[in-house]
């Protein structure tokens, strides 16, 4: 047996001991976890708690199996959204398949489990915004998915928007750009596989009647174009006009959550052609400024309302000492007497089911709502006893058996 | 339905490599045609510039009479079978199979007829109320490629569909698309790196290497009468025994190694061109069946070797053995490790079950004679007319 891992890896040393020479469908590891409302695959999939992480392990042939992790680890360089490759195991025994291990993208969900215990509203707006931008992504860095659908990602909550994460790249191809041709087959994919999807779910009763299976699907081409369009179109400038349309085209790529990587103006008779080409990575530039200042691993979207929190609260410190607080100090002390006092109240029985971040973001929007009520402002302290007396618990558990104090997961046996 | 011609059409990438090379192949309406060669030999990127997955450099295609080189994928009408199919649980064989038609919009009735139609085809319509938990792992690839089949494409295009399923399985879903390619009569382009999946299931089979058309026949003229010594060592298996050999002046004999075959004049008669090799170096080729064992009460040239290794198979036995000649290996045409691994003058022989015979015996063959190959040492190409 050969365990080919990408270093660091040290905690998945411990993966080690599990039964490689069976297969993978008769483990009765202790360590075995089950996830609830899983996705369809045509593999088999099973996930493993060690050393207080979640990995999961997918038996294919060895193949595919060392290129989906060849791609999945380009993913991870290009700063794509996917899941993070730990290894392959090979070289198992006779007849078994290579398995390939990835770990679980924590506060993940699962399209199954938005439709079927939907908050704030149906998650499809959300669900399909997330996916095409995901498949854009992909896209702009010349990776062709061959298997967009619901099924093959992970969804994470951001601030009320939904996040997109690929999840299975077996299929997928690397290409230096993609040819028209190939991004039209992959949306062409993605919708008829979200469709039947849904389908599926609307078979199983498990979709709101007020869904359209297909016409949700098709609404992913439409998405797409349009993304696609306002991303990447070619448009002629007068010399005037330049440096405010400039100015509004990158405010408007922001505002969809990229970032330009290149600007090219070129002289034509008309006018400047201005070109555009896009960063692939996730725009990111507030959850590193969030990281800089408070060490809190948050989405975008998050990380922006934390910052907008951050900024309330400086000013108000200001406004306090009537003199000027330094940045540094106003999240320092943000930190100590604001959020993480929040965080601490979490009721231990349910923790895990958001990431700290969005509870709190959840916490601003319940805050408003009371104070709207209230007609004053009821304070964060009230708003988060408030949320997490009503709006916490309506929270599904998350997908994976809930952690207990030791953070340890809980053990289920078998298949 | 829809013929399908590639002509001379190129493939070069922005990097500069020339991927695909003047390629020209007609597929016939309803033709199952497989692209075959090893692995970078283009058969993949001829596949997708058909689909429109790949831009086409330069040449033309046209499926069914028309260019469709700027055509999307959509527009040429065609199916790309069992990529990565999913089927849904809670949803009926006979609603996994229709699905796609749902998503056309197409009357119900229509659909259902449809959906009728196929499972007969594909030996369903018992299961067509079941779900798809309830099928076996060939019932599950046959509802795959129900879905392709209801859409009623004018081609099918299949890159390597059958790689993913295990050895029993794959044998058997070999022969059922065959089978139902025969039956709805719709033309197949079918990429394999496999030989033996290959000639078993085309009706022609065109070989790549490097980009460049090697030879495009039906499998038994590929395996009778290779154009090269690419395709003659690239298809059968195990290969053509392929070794330097030298013309005697006369052409009336061949020399392999230490050792002298005669050649009857009907070997001339069938290839004159051999007379201009007089005195010259060829490559001389012999399947294994054509080296059938003395003590077999077979007739021809004798050609002696040390036996190293027996496989008895139950109706025959197939012996590797040695001569003092070079072996010739096409390049590419078997893997790295493979040729490898062959040592210097060894070749395979079929004989029959029942002749005695161990390692390190020398055992007598007596040498299909008209059968024999002959191919060009420089060029590779085949001495024929």
């Amino acid at each position: 047996m050969r365990f080919v891992f990408s270093p660091p890896a040290d905690e998945a040393a411990g993966l080690l001991t599990l039964p490689f020479g069976v297969p993978l469908e008769q483990w009765e590891d202790e360590r075995l976890v089950e996830i609830r409302q899983r996705g369809l695959s045509r593999h088999v999939v099973r996930f493993v708690a060690e050393g207080g992480e979640l990995y999961a392990l997918k038996a294919l042939s060895e193949r595919l199996a060392r290129r989906e992790y060849r791609l999945l680890r380009a993913l991870a360089e290009l700063n794509v959204p996917a899941v993070e490759v730990v290894g392959i195991v090979v070289d198992r025994g006779p007849d078994l398949d290579a398995i390939l291990v990835t770990r679980f993208l924590e506060y993940s969900t699962t399209y199954r489990a938005l439709f079927s215990s939907p908050r704030v509203g149906q998650p499809t707006d959300r669900l399909l915004d997330a996916l095409v931008e995901l498949l854009v992504r992909l896209h702009l860095s010349g990776f062709f998915w061959g298997d967009c659908s619901l099924s093959n990602t992970l969804f994470r909550y951001d601030a009320g928007t939904l996040g997109a994460y690929l999840v299975d790249a077996e299929t997928s191809e690397q290409h230096p750009v993609l040819t028209d041709g190939q991004r039209n087959w992959d949306v062409e994919l993605a919708v008829e596989r979200v469709s039947g999807e849904l389908m599926d779910l609307q078979a199983g009763e498990l979709l709101p009647d007020d869904i359209d299976p297909l016409e949700t699907g098709e609404e992913i081409q439409h998405r797409y174009e349009a993304l696609w369009e306002e991303l990447t179109r070619e448009e002629t400038l007068r010399p005037q006009e330049q440096r405010h349309r400039i100015a509004k085209r990158l405010r408007r790529l922001n505002d969809l959550g990229f970032d330009a990587d290149e600007l090219e103006l070129i002289s034509t008779p008309e006018g400047s052609q201005l070109r555009i080409r896009t960063k692939v990575a996730e725009a990111g530039q507030h959850s590193a400024q969030l990281f800089r200042q408070t060490g809190i691993t948050a989405d975008e979207h998050q990380a922006r309302r934390l910052l907008n929190d951050i900024a309330s609260f400086h000013g108000y410190l200001e406004q306090k000492s009537h003199a000027p607080v330094s940045e540094t100090v106003a999240a320092h002390r943000w930190l100590e007497e604001v959020y993480d006092p929040v965080v601490e109240a979490i009721p231990i029985r349910l923790r895990g089911r958001l990431a700290p971040p969005e509870i709190f973001h959840e916490i601003l929007e319940h805050r408003w709502y009371l104070s709207e009520q209230a007609g004053r402002d009821v304070g964060t302290t009230a708003a988060a006893n408030s949320y997490f007396e009503t709006v916490l618990p309506t929270v599904p558990d998350p997908l994976t058996p809930g952690t207990d104090d030791t953070g340890e997961f809980s053990r289920i046996l078998g298949p | 339905m829809a013929p399908v011609s590639l002509e001379k059409i190129n493939k070069v990438y922005e990097n500069g490599f020339h991927a695909v090379k003047d390629l020209s192949v007609n597929i016939a309406d309803g033709e199952f045609m497989v692209l075959v060669g090893p692995s970078g030999c283009g058969k993949t990127t001829a596949l997708r510039m058909v689909a429109g997955l790949e831009d086409i450099t330069s040449g033309t295609l046209l499926i069914g009479g028309k260019e469709a080189n700027d055509e999307t994928p959509k527009q040429r009408d065609i199916a790309m079978v069992f990529q990565n199919y999913a089927l849904y649980p809670h949803m009926t064989v006979a609603d996994n199979i229709g699905f796609a038609l749902k998503l056309r919009k197409l009357p119900k009735d229509q659909l259902r007829a449809k959906v009728n139609e196929a499972a007969e085809i594909l030996g369903l319509t018992d299961w067509l109320d079941r779900k798809p938990g309830q099928l076996s792992g060939g019932q599950r690839q046959r509802v795959a490629m129900g879905r392709a089949i209801v859409r009623e494409p004018s081609v099918f295009l299949m890159d390597e569909p059958l790689s993913n399923l295990d050895a029993k399985l794959r044998v058997q879903m070999r022969a059922e698309v065959q089978r139902i390619q025969r039956r709805i009569g719709v033309s197949t382009i079918y990429v394999t790196h496999d030989q033996v999946e290959a000639m078993t299931m085309g009706d022609r089979v065109t070989v790549l290497r490097e980009g460049v058309l090697q030879q495009v026949d039906t499998p038994q003229v590929l395996y009778d009468n290779p154009d090269n010594i690419f395709v003659a060592a690239f298809i059968g298996s195990p290969s053509m025994n392929l070794y330097d050999a030298t013309l005697g002046a006369d052409a009336r004999s061949l020399k392999l190694g230490s050792q002298e075959v005669d050649l009857p004049e009907s070997v001339l008669l069938a290839r004159p061109a051999l007379r201009g090799y007089s005195g010259k170096k060829v490559v001389a080729g012999l399947r294994p069946e054509h080296l059938p064992a003395e003590a077999d009460n077979a007739t021809g040239p004798k050609l002696v070797g040390d036996v190293e290794l027996i496989e008895a198979l139950g109706s025959e036995q197939v012996v590797h053995f040695t001569i003092d000649a070079n072996r010739v290996l096409a390049e590419g045409a078997v893997d790295k490790d493979e040729a490898a691994a062959v040592k210097h003058g060894e070749g395979v022989a079929r004989i029959g079950a029942k002749i005695p015979v161990k390692v390190g015996d020398k055992i007598t063959f007596a040498v299909s004679i008209e059968d024999m190959k002959f191919f060009d040492e420089a060029t590779g190409l085949a001495i024929r007319g």
